[in-house]
């Protein structure tokens, strides 16, 4: 929007936007930028996976059987001779995308959901609401053993269930948001300008409520990929020959006596992830200046 | 010899764009039995400075750089925490502005009033709540023996305020601090805390630090006055020098600031812009309960060219109208006609084009406006809107505008944290103006600043009323401002008008025992 | 406050039977039957024991038949476990698992509590650092990771305490608790400590101190009870969490509770134990929702005032 007339006339003073307020927070947050780091490593290698394994994802070499960390295998490797850096990788693809299209699934739902029920308020407001807290009372966990159980270790089936209880607290959030913002003067100095509902979403509330989403997509993530972690380990998760994870924790617990670097590893990885993407979360709260919401 | 003197006090603030000097080595004398009030704007110091003295501050980041408080002999700067305990609610003790904060709202009122006794004097339960009975009947509080076991949210603000000082007074301190014990209660009830501070402290005979950030509000009642200014003591002296012979520029900035006199009468068109006919909004309280009548059986007209006032105290619907003919809530009965034209009824393109001509100004600056949106977006959103201004002359009409309300040009393209209040205040009268209303509604546009900004925002209302033709409904809590702004003036109590006349015509024979109340009530009344 | 706590029970009702409803249809659809991995069994004894379980009946039957049973308490017979009720299996599984879930609760409320309020009291020192990337790892740490990691070091290379087993051997329980109650512990560290400094930031904490109390009282007397209101409405979802979290912890350490129950008899089939573990568990949650509820109300006057009103 920068045009001649305005640079010419006079030495414009360049203001700070809240976001770029709160990216250099953020960048003043070293576990914040940590986390940003492996987050974006583990990303990078999981894109890559299979063009950078070190071996075939299922090439055994069953004489050579389990094996400590060598020169040849990194990691060492499991009971079938197969590279555990390799599994590693390939079982990151399937716990990342877990934890990323589950979220995604949620956040649409909840964003929506909460945004309409806030948005319009009333009576709308109170059912849609009121089904989200009989909805919170439901054992869910309880469900999703059951749902696996009864239709097979689906992955599709995964990404629906895990996102169908993380949705509930987006929604939530999105509404109170929604509401706080709503009463807010300038939303009413909006309406009064005449501006339509639809470019007051677009233009004045969404833009603001726009930070607690962020820090709650980030933290929710996390939650995702361990419930997904403590499926695959009850066996109702991801299905062999596919790995997870969850799946790899699960296999190297049954042999952690004899052969530990099968359970410390994987679960490195795992823990290393989830660190890192609450730290992020953490930072971006605390850069966003988003009030703790209760979690 | 006087209760506290305090000497060469400065106290820092680390802050992450470095170190600030918040109280720059000041000196004041409290004498027993006297209030010494310490006025100042936000930033002064005033509050820092009091507070430093009692340890109360958070260290880091402030630190106390140099100074002495001598009280009893003693200098409350060189003693121990522990020793400070003992002096903090026994020999020195404190109000605080807020009463709706500042009790626990977890406990009894009845057991935070003990709560001091007990800890510093060791007496029994029993006794202790003897005391706070006759303390709470001393203060004001209708029927102690019922109140005293409830919890602070059963009580109004003013009944709070009241707590909060028997609560300070139970161990009878030598000296009271009150920092600004007023400014969030109503008129009305300001002037009764105001008068029972006064009268307790003539009872006991104790000395009074009066916290304030409005000079008019201890004119009555001070009788020495310190003025701060950035940290910075810059006039000292009786309440008859300060007011009468004020010699800093600052102090006679603060007294000029202080609306006074009514405007003279404008030259209004007698012609009706609006006519508001039996105007009810109530709002729902949920099923089965009686709405809320906020504003009940109203009815009035604006002039063409004049400036409206509407007064009241909270809860008497004064926001409510103004909102209600802006259709920012939602109308139950009546009729709000503008130039002929019932607004209650319209709806879309109609809606649109009205709200073109008739804008608003909020109170606070800090909320008005969108946080995300920078000086120049905020601006050009209503020009582009209505087609005010193209694509092509958005620029020149933004820039326009800057100059109107008196904001530099080169601040176009930040944001509203990186301004003060009372430049927010000027984004935002810019951002109702943009659409050349012919009708301006401002509720309590000036509450939220600093006296002297105060009274230049007044001042800029009152110029760019006059350039702009403008019809305004000015609405606030305060009389003084509404006499000073105001042509006519309408006095509003629980959602009805109680009386209205021009400003002089009410201040000089007030017809209602409301608005007398009303009158009684405005601080510094001989300064008006 | 009777008036809430019976609207609330009222409301709890459609949400059980929600739950029941779900439950009972989701199993009957899925394909697979109880008797199916018995490949010997002959027809006319699959289709008598069909008939003893009602399998034989219409859909709708069973689903109201099972209802007028569970009015009278009656979860039915297990199929997997002949001659065995619902009920019988349930009870003897709950008390393991209560006593497991209770343990791993004050694990979590004590270590968690004591941790946030400690790290509160002096934001960004080494005080509140240590404490919260602690709770930061058992954020982190799955359950099912972090006992098998407890059982190789605890119990395998120092040899200080069992590895499996619940009330078999002295010191047998602690592993178990501690793991299944450290997520949670972690929880509620970060919950108090955000509760806390929320708190402490308040003006009538100024009030208390203006009055000359003593630090340790501004905690105790004034500070605490906010800040841990929070950390009471969380106990609820909590105690969900450490049932569902259970089913792991049993595994790892062979104790004989409700969760390895419940696993078993969702491969199994088990159509009557799952739906009566479900529906015993959920009512369990329903009912520690509310309690918790019901406990944070109490602590703050001006809900209480709320709810005695409504």
């Amino acid at each position: 929007m920068t045009s001649a007339n305005l640079t010419d006339t006079a030495q414009v003073e360049q203001g700070t936007s809240l976001w770029k307020d709160a990216w250099r927070r953020l960048r003043k947050n070293r576990l914040a930028l940590f986390g940003l780091a492996v987050l974006t490593v583990f990303i990078a290698l999981a894109l890559l996976t299979p063009w950078i394994a070190p071996y075939a994802y299922d090439a055994q070499n069953l004489d050579l059987g389990a094996s400590p960390p060598s020169a040849a295998h990194w990691l060492g490797t499991d009971i079938f001779g197969r590279d555990l850096l390799t599994q590693i990788l390939y079982g990151g693809r399937i716990s990342l995308a877990v934890g990323f299209v589950a979220t995604a699934v949620a956040l649409v739902i909840g964003v929506t959901w909460g945004a309409i029920a806030g948005y319009v308020g009333g009576r709308v407001d109170a059912v849609m609401m009121r089904l989200v807290d009989i909805l919170y009372a439901l054992p869910f966990m309880i469900f999703i053993v059951l749902l696996m159980v009864v239709f097979g270790r689906n992955l599709l089936l995964l990404f629906l269930a895990i996102g169908a209880v993380e949705w509930l607290t987006m929604a939530r959030i999105m509404r109170g948001q929604v509401q706080s913002l709503r009463q807010q003067e300038f939303v009413e100095a909006a309406v009064s300008l005449g501006l339509s509902p639809a470019t007051i979403v677009r233009r004045h509330l969404v833009p603001n409520a726009l930070g607690p989403i962020i820090v709650y997509t980030t933290l929710t993530i996390p939650s995702v990929m361990l419930l997904e972690a403590f499926l695959s380990f009850l066996g109702l998760g991801v299905q062999p020959p596919a790995t997870s994870w969850g799946l790899l924790i699960s296999y190297g617990a049954e042999t952690m006596e004899e052969y530990p670097w099968l359970l410390i590893f994987p679960g490195a990885a795992l823990t290393l992830t989830l660190f890192a993407l609450n730290f992020l979360g953490d930072g971006l709260r605390d850069a966003l200046d988003v009030r703790g919401s209760g979690d | 010899m006087p209760l506290l003197s305090v000497r060469d006090l400065q106290v820092d603030f680390t802050t992450r764009n470095g170190r600030i000097t918040a109280v720059n080595r000041i000196g004041f004398n409290v004498e027993p039995g006297q209030i010494t009030a310490i006025i100042g704007e936000s930033g002064s110091g005033k509050s820092v400075a009091c507070y430093s003295l009692l340890g109360l501050l958070p260290t880091p980041p402030a630190s106390i750089e140099s100074g002495s408080a001598v009280f009893d002999g003693r200098d409350l700067l060189q003693m121990s925490e522990r020793e400070l305990r003992e002096i903090r609610g026994r020999d020195i003790a404190m109000i605080f502005q807020d009463p709706m904060t500042c009790l626990n709202p977890y406990m009894t009122v009845g057991n935070q009033l003990v709560e001091p006794l007990i800890y510093h004097r060791k007496v029994t339960r029993a006794q202790a709540r003897e005391r706070a009975l006759e303390l709470l009947a001393e203060v004001g509080l209708r029927d102690p023996q019922a109140t005293i076991d409830q919890y602070p949210h059963q009580f109004s603000g003013g009944m709070r305020q009241r707590v909060m000082i028997a609560m300070a007074l139970i161990n009878e301190p030598r000296l009271l601090i009150a920092d600004e014990p007023t400014t969030a209660l109503d008129v009305t009830i300001q002037a009764q805390i105001l008068e029972l501070i006064a009268e307790l402290q003539r009872k006991r005979n104790i000395g009074v630090i009066f916290i304030s950030h409005d000079l008019s509000v201890v004119a009555d009642i001070a009788d020495d006055i310190v003025v701060m200014e950035k940290g910075h003591v810059v006039e000292r002296g009786d309440r008859q020098a300060i007011f009468q012979a004020a010699e800093h520029p600052y102090t006679q900035k603060l007294l000029a600031a202080i609306p006074a006199g009514s405007k003279p009468p404008a030259d209004a068109v007698r012609e009706d812009l609006i006519q508001v006919r039996n105007l009810c909004t109530w709002f729902p309280q949920g099923r089965g309960a009686e709405p809320l009548r906020a504003v009940d059986d109203v009815s009035f007209t604006v002039q063409r060219g004049e400036v409206l006032g509407l007064v009241g105290e909270s809860g008497s619907g004064k926001s409510t109208i103004g909102r209600s003919l802006l259709r920012l809530v939602p109308v139950t009965s009546g009729e709000v006609l503008f130039d002929g034209t019932d607004v209650t009824g319209l709806a879309g393109a109609g809606l649109k084009q009205m709200r073109r001509r008739m804008q608003m100004i909020f109170q606070d600056p800090y909320a008005s406006l969108n946080p995300r949106m920078s000086v120049y977006d905020t601006l050009a959103e209503p020009l582009l809107l209505h087609g005010i201004a193209t694509r092509k002359t958005v620029e020149q009409g933004v820039l326009q505008l800057m100059d109107d309300v008196g904001l530099a040009r080169a601040f176009v393209r930040k944001y509203p944290h990186e301004f003060s209040g009372g430049q927010r205040q000027r984004i935002a009268i810019g951002r109702a103006l943009a659409t050349r209303p012919e009708f301006v509604v401002a509720d309590e546009p000036v509450s939220a600043l600093d006296v002297t900004i105060q009274a230049q925002i007044l001042e800029l209302m009152l110029e760019l009323g006059r350039e702009y033709g403008l019809t305004m409904l000015f609405v606030s809590h305060d009389l003084a401002v509404v006499r000073h702004i105001a042509d006519r003036i309408l006095v509003l109590y629980k959602g009805r008008v109680v009386e209205q006349g021009t400003g002089d015509a009410l201040f000089n024979a007030p017809q209602e025992d409301y608005t007398r109340q009303l009158l009684q009530a405005i601080p510094g009344r001989g300064l008006l | 406050m009777w008036r809430f706590i019976a609207g609330r029970l009222l409301q709890a009702i459609p949400v059980i039977l929600a739950v029941i409803t779900v439950t009972f249809f989701l199993v009957r659809v899925a394909p697979g039957g109880p008797f199916d991995s018995e490949k010997a069994v002959i027809p006319e004894v699959k289709a008598a024991l069909e008939a003893q379980y009602r399998l034989d009946l219409p859909l709708g039957q069973q689903y109201l038949a099972y209802l007028q049973d569970l009015a009278r308490g009656e979860l039915g017979p297990s199929f997997k476990y002949p001659g065995r009720s619902v009920n019988e299996l349930i009870a003897a599984g709950l008390p393991a698992t209560a006593e497991l879930g209770a343990y791993a609760l004050l694990v979590a409320v004590v270590l968690g509590g004591l941790a946030g309020v400690v790290a509160s009291l002096k934001p960004n020192s080494a005080q509140d650092y240590i404490p919260m990337s602690v709770a930061m790892i058992g954020i982190c740490m799955p359950t099912f990771l972090l006992g098998p990691l407890l059982v190789l070091v605890f119990g395998i290379h120092l040899e200080w305490l069992p590895v499996a087993g619940w009330g078999d051997i002295p010191g047998d329980k602690i592993l178990p608790s501690l793991t299944l109650g450290a997520a949670y512990a972690a929880y509620i560290a970060r919950l108090s400590r955000a509760g806390m400094l929320e708190v402490m930031s308040q003006d009538y904490i100024r009030t208390a101190r203006a009055k000359g109390l003593p630090e340790w009282q501004v905690v105790t007397r004034h500070a605490l009870r906010g800040g841990l209101i929070p950390v009471v409405a969380f106990l609820g979802p909590a105690f969900a969490g450490l049932l569902a979290g259970s089913f792991v912890v049993e595994t790892i350490f062979q104790i004989p509770g409700l969760g390895r129950f419940y696993v078993q008899a969702a491969f199994n089939r088990d159509y009557t134990m799952i739906l009566g573990t479900t529906v015993f568990l959920s009512t369990l949650i329903v009912l520690f929702n509310l309690l918790s509820d019901i406990l944070a109300a109490w602590l703050n006057p001006r809900l209480r005032a709320q709810y005695g009103e409504a």
